[in-house]
């Protein structure tokens, strides 16, 4: 190998580095103990980074025709790409450039000046060694499709879509069920402004369903995902529903015909019924209606067909069959959304075995004008107003025994629902919290509103909800037993009707999903975000992006704010047309691949295929993310990893061990 | 031996996304850790191949630290639990060589976990040194070996010109 001409620049870091590391000797050292593996130029500086300790290394570049460059600096997460771009403007490739951390990993981290000079000679010593292997690199580009995936129909997806396809961008929107609308469209009012939820998010749903840049997709749900950032593949099953949408007008006469009943564990949360043939509620978008063949009389026993008999507009189909769609699509966004969590699960509160016991979920529907009582807050008997309401909070959150959490939006909703209590009965209303949390706009303003209406508030975990009652009060009550732990007594308030504020809980198959777009869940089952603070919308799989609560609990402002954002990302990446591709990535040498397929089932990314003709695993570079997991795993080495190449890695290991300057043991 | 106390020498494999962020994190924070722990940076630690581990000690390390994301939280998805999986084949195999299997440790740091990260690195370098050094270089000196096991990629530049040879 022709020997390389290496410079290695030292920086001082002000005394960040210099305090605890002496830059004076450690780049004599250098100069010195490495000239002979290359180094031909070592210097230091006050601040390599700024543009005099740059210009320094480029001038040397071009004047000592340096073939490598190694920086001891701060950590490659904060100026690799500083360096790299001095280096690339002053006409080296900027792969042959290395930055080595003796900040973070040295000076700032230990204390004996003469230990940490030792080990930032090793860190070089390994950098320089790495180097001589880095090989010329340029990033790949791939086109950008404009057309954007939104998965989800719920308030996130529905602004992600909406502010995409407003841009002139296409958007295929996916929903699971019938009606796109979320769980907003469950609710009656929005706290803390108390806006009317159908007022603010019907208008948005028109839109969607009749804006000209969305593909809507109900009742649909992704089956495949392949490809990879600007060039995914979606399959997507669109479920028959056995009505012709080219025909149906939504007239909804054939829900009034349909005989069968059924309950509605959906959208009604399994509080009201709906047909055998339904839209999720009234305002549905799309209008038309779907036929739930698993409870449809006609699928069951071959006769009724009443829907078909009384549709003037001849929509009904019943030989519908699924339909499997292949989109093209640039980007995706997932805003999946959240499960409820089963209360059923805390045994101590009764519900499922005490009528009175209501979810939340349950309780929105219970108080929504077009709900299942016209919004008449009313016992599970239909008719018995509550004379008191017990609202338990952190149902299944912030519990060791269940999430962890904080479910964010709990506190909030429990305030909107002794309000609305008191508002529309007069009810005495008990909150049972462990600690208000009322952060954000206007909340606190209107916690105080209704500690201002006479609500009670009293602080402990509710310890069990009973209907056995001691005292002649509590007979045909629920009795709520709890440490009041502002007076530190045991106290027992009998109600007649219990709410339980439930935890949001990931989508029952978010790990499924996060598995089939190649992202991951965190321990709790969300999605995890490329950064928790400062790219909370991106994942660490380019070209996905999530939004809304299958990241995280969350509020609808922000949830709505996510969608937005991360439709700007989307948005950005639409813009530049094409994306250059940080080129570390694994490559398949033919003629040393024996065909074992060792490495095709560990590539997470199925990137690696095997090639039936010429018996070789073959590697797509645009769908390798570069982890080197199959480098590692080849048992013939016949996959490099660039940037990361198992010549690199041994040439930093025998730098840092310092072999490259010890005499060997054996000659 | 003399009096001076044993400094060993410790190879530290990192996870770009996580534990090299760790060690990161913990230079901001100025957290103190003791200077035996050299670090490399891999993209994941399922790019841990158990050559660089044997080749770590064969170079004179006396121990190997394997750093990576928390189960469940790999940036690649699952190329932890690879990592995983090598680790506790590879500790059975050295322990097989004869070495102590604490030399090669494996510990999840997510990139929050800075003194995390350096606890468990003193932890380690104080282990070690109560091991004691390895000292596989000498050993193989007194058995006439080269003091560097015949490496993975030296075999690969053999069997490429094999590979031309047969061509």
């Amino acid at each position: 190998m022709p020997q390389e001409r290496i410079g290695v620049y030292v920086c001082h870091c002000g005394s960040n580095i210099a305090g605890t590391v002496d830059v004076e000797e450690l780049t004599a050292w250098a100069g010195e103990a490495l000239r002979h593996r290359g180094v031909v130029v070592a210097r230091d500086y006050k601040f390599m980074c700024s543009s005099l300790g740059q210009d320094l290394i480029a001038k040397d570049i071009k004047e000592d025709a340096l073939t490598r460059v190694v920086v001891a600096a701060c950590s490659p997460h904060l100026h690799e790409a500083t360096f790299r771009k001095a280096c690339a403007d002053a006409g080296m490739n900027p792969y042959l450039c290395e930055l080595v951390s003796i900040r973070e990993q040295v000076s700032w981290v230990h204390t004996d000046k003469a230990a940490a000079t030792a080990k930032a000679k090793a860190v070089i010593s390994g950098g320089v060694e790495r180097v001589i292997h880095h090989a010329p690199l340029e990033p790949m580009s791939v086109p950008i499709n404009p057309a954007t995936l939104v998965v989800g129909g719920g308030i996130a997806g529905i602004q992600a879509a909406m502010e995409i396809a407003d841009s002139g961008f296409h958007v295929y929107l996916v929903e699971r069920e019938p009606s796109i609308g979320g769980h907003m469209a469950q609710f009656d009012k929005t706290f803390p402004t108390l806006d009317c939820a159908a007022c603010i998010l019907t208008p948005k749903m028109v839109s969607i369903g009749s804006h000209p840049h969305i593909t809507l997709l109900t009742y649909s749900e992704v089956e495949q995902v392949d490809g990879y950032v600007g060039n995914f593949n979606v399959t997507v099953r669109k479920k028959a529903s056995y009505v012709n949408s080219d025909l149906c007008t939504g007239c909804s006469v054939c829900e009034e015909k349909c005989p069968k009943s059924v309950i509605d564990p959906v959208f009604e949360a399994g509080l009201g019924y709906r047909k055998a043939i339904y839209r999720s509620f009234p305002q549905a978008v799309p209008k038309f209606p779907v036929i739930d063949a698993d409870n449809c009389i006609y699928f069951d026993t071959g006769k009724c067909k009443a829907c078909e008999i009384h549709c003037e507009a001849g929509a009904i189909d019943f030989e519908q069959e699924d339909q499997i769609l292949e989109l093209n699509v640039g980007n995706i966004i997932l805003a999946t959304g959240y499960d409820l969590f089963d209360a059923r699960r805390e045994t101590q509160y009764g519900y499922g075995r005490l009528a009175n016991v209501f979810t939340s979920l349950e309780f929105e529907r219970l108080t929504n004008a077009a709900g299942p009582t016209n919004g008449n807050i009313v016992l599970r008997d239909g008719e018995t107003t509550p004379k008191s309401v017990g609202i338990i909070h952190c149902v299944g959150s912030r519990d060791r025994k269940f999430n962890n959490y904080c479910s964010v939006i709990c506190c909030m909703q429990s305030l909107k629902f002794a309000h609305l209590v008191k508002e529309r009965t007069g009810a005495e209303v008990f909150n049972f919290y462990i600690d208000m949390r009322t952060a954000y706009k206007e909340y606190d303003e209107f916690y105080q509103r209704v500690l201002s209406e006479g609500v009670h508030f009293i602080r402990g975990r509710v310890a069990e909800v009973t209907d056995v009652s001691n005292t002649p009060e509590e007979e045909d009550k629920l009795v709520i037993q709890i440490e009041d732990t502002r007076i530190g007594r045991q106290r027992r308030i009998p109600v007649d009707m219990v709410i339980l504020s439930a935890a949001l809980e990931p989508r029952h198959d978010s790990d499924e999903v996060a598995h089939q777009f190649g992202i991951s869940c965190s321990v709790n089952g969300w999605f995890i975000e490329k950064h928790p603070k400062l790219d909370p919308v991106a994942t660490m799989t380019e070209g996905i992006y999530i939004a809304g609560c299958a990241q995280g609990p969350k509020d609808i402002p922000s949830t709505v704010t996510q969608g937005a954002a991360a439709a700007a990302r989307v948005l950005g990446r639409i813009q530049q047309k094409e994306m250059a591709l940080e080129p570390i990535r694994a490559e398949v040498t033919e003629a040393l691949c024996s065909g074992c397929r060792i490495c095709n089932n560990l590539c997470p990314y199925t990137a690696i295929v095997f090639d039936e003709a010429k018996e070789v695993s073959v590697i797509n570079a645009a769908l390798c993310q570069g982890c080197g997991t199959c480098v590692a795993a080849c048992p013939s080495n016949a996959i490099s990893g660039t940037q990361f190449s198992n010549e690199q890695v041994m040439a930093q290991l025998h730098g840092l061990l310092m072999l490259n300057i010890m005499e060997p043991v054996v000659s | 031996m003399n009096n001076e106390q044993f400094e060993p020498v410790i190879i530290g494999f990192t996870c770009n996304w996580c534990s090299y962020r760790a060690a990161d994190l913990a230079g901001t924070a100025r957290v103190k850790y003791p200077p035996n722990v050299r670090l490399i940076r891999l993209m994941c630690s399922g790019r841990i191949d158990p050559t660089f581990v044997l080749q770590a000690f064969a170079g004179g390390a006396d121990g190997v630290l394997i750093t990576g994301c928390h189960p469940g939280e790999c940036h690649y998805l699952e190329q932890n639990l690879k990592a995983l999986r090598r680790t506790m084949l590879l500790q059975r195999t050295v322990a097989q060589f004869g070495i102590e299997p604490e030399r090669v440790r494996l510990v999840w740091a997510s990139a929050a976990e800075g003194v995390y990260l350096a606890n468990a690195i003193t932890e380690m370098v104080e282990e070690i040194r109560a091991l004691g050094p390895l000292n596989w270089p000498q050993v193989a000196a007194l058995n006439g070996k080269s003091h560097v096991l015949t490496p993975a990629i030296a075999s690969v530049v053999v069997s490429e010109e094999l590979v031309e040879a047969a061509i």
